[in-house]
């Protein structure tokens, strides 16, 4: 296989959710790929389609209520919105692995947690039941829970949220995958725990030689872990491009609003505070989205043709790609 | 010199855990163990620390929705800590001019009540307006807070969660507080929407004259909101300044390693973590002496079995920790 080509290609995916309120674009027409041993950031708010972008890659939308009407997910080539669901369960976990928000309600009250990692190496790697709960053991060893030998046989409700969430990425680790997804792993964590958490999927990560997309709200976050950012708004990608870009010389509206929005640790002086600044406004019902832009209702710099749209993603540079109107001429 | 609105002394919340047939007390959990603070007229004093330290239970012991085991509350001189010897007027004023700002605007929110509903009742039941007064009080405090009279007769559903949150704030505005503790009113929001929600209060408590009790987790916005700042671990405040020294001269172990825990959003910036090991200890069995000592980088040999006291290191800045003993602050002097 060619190393310069992408690992994940994910090309003009729609999804949209039927429901008896009408039809929500939850992702519309969103396109990007992902490197070998990439750290791609995707942020945006609740409801900006994010989390179901990451669904719908992993093929687990609860369908009939939502489906991927259009669009390509290529692995290494491969479609994988074409292949068949056994066949996709054999990459499930085994070449692209989850994590999710909540451990707690993604791991199983009933399993021990050595079992529930157990289950990975039997599935994929036809091993047996005592290979398979001594790899689980090395497992939790190198996610550095203490006395693991131990702590395999403890339930998910024995855990703390920390010791929960590293179970979670032993079982995501398992069967060494090249795509790891992390849709907010540290969103329920404290800050002392989420900070653990980071340094070991960064330290992990370069271990076993993973691609990571993380998905997450949290700005400082991305800052802190990924290469490449992908900022997201109503379903579709606003603005993409390498981290120091989007954090330094960011070109779309909401992004840059969204960067002036959030107060930054330090830098209030004594004599007295900025007021922050504010985004007007709320992020928009995907079941009625704006004609055109869906930022335009709450941008400081909207223009006629906003209202209108369609607006094409412009490139700024190879890298540096941006949705909006403002950017068409150049 | 500025009034002091409240003081909390020694303040402790203990709740006892059953067991057994004859539901017997098995042990406590300690999840507010001597708590000191005062709040001064129009002061935001923000609690910080993360799940379990006692933040919230501090803020409900203050509103009387929790019993203290001890210690005592002081509103503008008066000991309150004891509701039953309050004479009813006394009462109904206490709960008037303390109010609260809860995390969840989803659920603290009646459905069945509309908007114009949830303002107008707390300010009928203590009668503080008539008829048509009422009613132009409601679509005032409405305004006031972001939204329109109009929507005054729509239910919580109907509202995002930031106008929600907006609503939860003209509901405890109604009443013409002198305190608002507003538990973690910011952490349930989008970032976009965070923000207007802080620019909304603190214009708010310069207009009305409030102060504030702001209990969060998250550092930059407490720093950005609170005048001064108490950090807590484990029922107990181990720091205590004004908003610039906590951040430019932490003292205690635990509050270095939690601002250094905090992510920074700029790619360019030089991470110097310090990692705490281990989880948080359960506040049913703290560990002995200093309750941080079994995650501390710092921790000697005095620290597993030797509590250390708040005290005070000069410019109302004060630690609990026993790197800092008594004669650091006459050397600093």
């Amino acid at each position: 296989m060619d190393d310069h080509e992408n690992l994940l290609d994910v090309q003009g995916l729609k999804t949209y959710f039927y429901t008896f309120d009408g039809v929500a674009r939850a992702v519309d027409n969103v396109s990007f790929d992902l490197n070998k041993g990439e750290t791609l950031g995707i942020v945006g708010e609740s409801g900006s389609g994010k989390s179901v972008t990451a669904l719908s890659i992993m093929r687990l939308i609860p369908e009939p209520l939502g489906k991927i009407v259009h669009g390509r997910v290529l692995l290494n080539g491969k479609d994988l919105l074409k292949i068949s669901m056994n066949d996709m369960r054999d990459i499930m976990g085994n070449r692209i692995s989850m994590i999710f928000q909540e451990p707690m309600t993604s791991l199983n009250p009933l399993f021990a947690v050595g079992d529930q990692i157990s289950e990975m190496y039997i599935r994929h790697m036809n091993l047996n039941k005592k290979e398979s709960w001594n790899r689980s053991v090395e497992m939790l060893e190198k996610v550095q829970i203490p006395s693991p030998g131990k702590r395999a046989h403890d339930y998910p409700h024995q855990l703390s949220g920390g010791m929960r969430q590293r179970v979670m990425i032993a079982m995501a680790l398992s069967c060494n995958p090249e795509i790891l997804i992390a849709d907010e792993p540290t969103t329920a964590l404290d800050v002392t725990i989420q900070a653990q958490v980071i340094d070991l999927m960064m330290k992990l990560k370069d271990d076993f030689d993973a691609s990571i997309l993380m998905i997450t709200h949290d700005l400082a976050v991305i800052a802190e872990i990924a290469q490449r950012v992908i900022v997201m708004y109503a379903g579709r990608i606003v603005e993409q491009g390498d981290v120091y870009t989007i954090f330094e010389n960011p070109m779309h509206p909401y992004t840059r609003a969204l960067l002036k929005s959030i107060p930054k640790l330090g830098n209030r002086s004594t004599s007295g505070r900025e007021p922050l600044h504010v985004i007007k406004g709320i992020v928009p019902s995907l079941y009625h989205l704006p004609a055109g832009c869906s930022f335009y209702p709450r941008c400081p710099e909207a223009m006629d043709i906003c209202r209108t749209g369609p607006i094409q993603m412009v490139a700024l540079d190879p890298t540096h790609r941006v949705r909006c109107a403002h950017y068409a001429t150049h | 010199m500025s009034e002091k609105l409240l003081t909390v002394n020694d303040l402790k919340v203990h709740f006892s855990v059953k067991k057994g047939l004859f539901s017997k007390t098995a042990g406590y959990v300690y999840a507010v163990d001597g708590v000191s603070l005062t709040l001064e007229k129009g002061e935001t004093l923000g609690i910080v620390g993360e799940s379990g330290c006692g933040k919230t239970t501090v803020g409900m012991a203050i509103l009387h929705l929790l019993k203290p085991t001890s210690g005592s509350i002081m509103y503008q001189g008066k000991d309150v800590s004891r509701p039953s010897r309050l004479s009813p007027p006394e009462w109904r004023k206490l709960k008037k001019e303390i109010q609260i700002i809860f995390q969840d605007p989803y659920s603290s929110l009646n459905p069945r009540m509309t908007l114009h509903k949830i303002i107008r009742d707390p300010m009928k039941l203590h009668g503080m307006y008539k008829n048509r007064e009422l009613d132009e009080r409601v679509d005032y405090l409405i305004e006031k807070v972001g939204l329109s009279p109009e929507q005054g007769n729509r239910y919580p559903h109907e509202f995002s969660g930031g106008q929600r949150q907006r609503i939860g704030i003209a509901r405890a505005l109604s009443l013409n507080p002198k305190i608002i503790i507003a538990d973690e009113p910011v952490s349930a929001l989008d970032v976009s929407i965070q923000a207007q929600i802080i620019n909304l209060m603190i214009d708010l408590q310069e207009e009305f004259e409030l102060s504030f009790i702001f209990i969060a987790h998250d550092l930059a916005v407490v720093e950005h909101m609170c005048d001064r700042i108490a950090v807590m671990y484990l029922g107990k405040i181990v720091e205590q300044s004004t908003y610039t020294d906590l951040y430019h001269h932490p003292n205690h172990p635990y509050t270095r390693a939690l601002l250094s825990a905090i992510p920074i959003p700029d790619p360019r910036a030089i991470r110097k973590r310090a990692i705490l090991t281990g989880d948080v200890p359960s506040p049913r069995h703290p560990p002995s002496g200093c309750s941080f000592h079994p995650r501390c980088p710092d921790r000697f040999d005095g620290c597993d079995h030797c509590q250390p006291e708040l005290r005070d290191m000069g410019g109302s800045h004060s630690v609990a920790c026993h790197l800092y003993p008594e004669n650091e602050k006459k050397r600093e002097s």
